[in-house]
């Protein structure tokens, strides 16, 4: 099937239209669940357009991985209310992964061929996205009381967490200015993974509900560094849109 | 190659203002939904997971990208889903205004 790339285009477009409009629709109760419908047309649109896509060459996986999602979010979309912040942690968690799997393939796949600054962007998307991956694995433990929810604490942790997170944008750093060492990539998907897990350790569960709209806005800018990676003007809307929403959910 | 960036930037801070002004004016009653709502825009990811798994370039990438789209797709689903369903609980439990 031979799809004309500006179709594909124009789709995109049009799905980013509806999620800004159901945004828009969200903010008054009564128009509140149009915000819903628009969203769902707009993804429908964005995951229909992307499978016209004439570099798609097997189907297979693709049906696979979209129907075992589609059976594993009911249960994830019928949680108690009660449930909800710790739902919202681990839905948080699952963006993470996919946004850092993908852009760790790409790395793989086109690492040491893309420009400086892609890259960058490339490993800001993966450090973003392990962090918020394990970051937001812990918040929904310790709401979930999966994990003590008491804040644990020990000498010097500031200095640890931050020489931690320090380390992984070093070796980012590294990587960017001599992109002839593949092997660094992996340290930097790793080391955040850690960062994530010390982040959240100190932290209590009352205050679970702030760092949560934080992990929120950290994944919508790991999205947002996808787009710029793929150049995908739709995931740069929609990661913007999603890291501008943390000042309002304190 | 450069100008394509220009434009993403451009699109990136426009976009960065819309959320801003959208979401500005948002009733604090409606957080919670909104919160699982840009959850589920926010799987938008699955589109880069998708045209990876497809372009079938190499086993790590089909395995990873695979994986991608099942997080990815339970959240739109899970996240329209619920949110839908706080929605409902929303308006049966408030008088809708005339």
């Amino acid at each position: 099937m031979h799809v004309p790339l500006y179709i594909i285009e124009l789709t995109y477009l049009a799905a980013t239209a509806l999620f800004i409009l159901s945004l828009k629709l969200m903010s008054a109760p009564t128009t509140a669940r149009h915000g819903v419908w628009a969203g769902e047309l707009g993804m429908v649109l964005a995951i229909a357009g992307t499978l016209l896509n004439q570099g798609i060459v097997d189907y297979k996986w693709i049906v696979i991985a979209l129907v075992l999602g589609a059976i594993m979010g009911v249960p994830l979309g019928m949680v108690h209310m009660t449930a909800v912040p710790q739902r919202t942690a681990l839905s948080h968690a699952f963006g993470a992964l996919c946004v850092t799997l993908v852009g760790t393939s790409e790395f793989y796949l086109r690492g040491t061929e893309v420009s400086r600054f892609t890259l960058s962007v490339l490993c800001m998307e993966v450090i973003l996205g392990s962090l918020t991956f394990t970051g937001s694995l812990m918040a929904a433990g310790k709401l979930q009381e999966m994990l003590p929810q008491r804040p644990i604490t020990f000498k010097g942790q500031n200095i640890v967490n931050l020489s931690v997170l320090a380390v992984a944008l070093g070796l980012a750093a590294y990587l960017v200015i001599h992109p002839g060492h593949p092997h660094v990539f992996l340290f930097i998907v790793g080391i955040p993974l850690l960062f994530g897990v010390l982040m959240i350790i100190p932290i209590g569960g009352a205050d679970m509900p702030t760092v949560i709209s934080l992990l929120n806005s950290y994944a919508g800018l790991s999205a947002a560094a996808m787009g710029f990676v793929l150049d995908s003007k739709l995931l740069i809307v929609a990661g913007a849109l999603e890291a501008r929403r943390v000042s309002f959910c304190p | 190659m450069k100008f394509d960036l220009m434009t993403d930037l451009y699109v990136f801070m426009l976009a960065a203002f819309i959320g801003f002004e959208v979401i500005r004016r948002i009733s604090p009653l409606l957080h919670t939904p909104l919160m699982s709502l840009t959850n589920a825009l926010d799987a938008i990811a699955v589109v880069g997971a998708i045209l990876l798994v497809g372009a079938h370039k190499s086993t790590l990438s089909t395995v990873l990208g695979t994986i991608a789209i099942v997080a990815a797709t339970s959240n739109v689903v899970g996240g329209f889903l619920i949110t839908d369903r706080m929605l409902k609980m929303f308006k049966s439990s408030r008088p809708q205004k005339p």
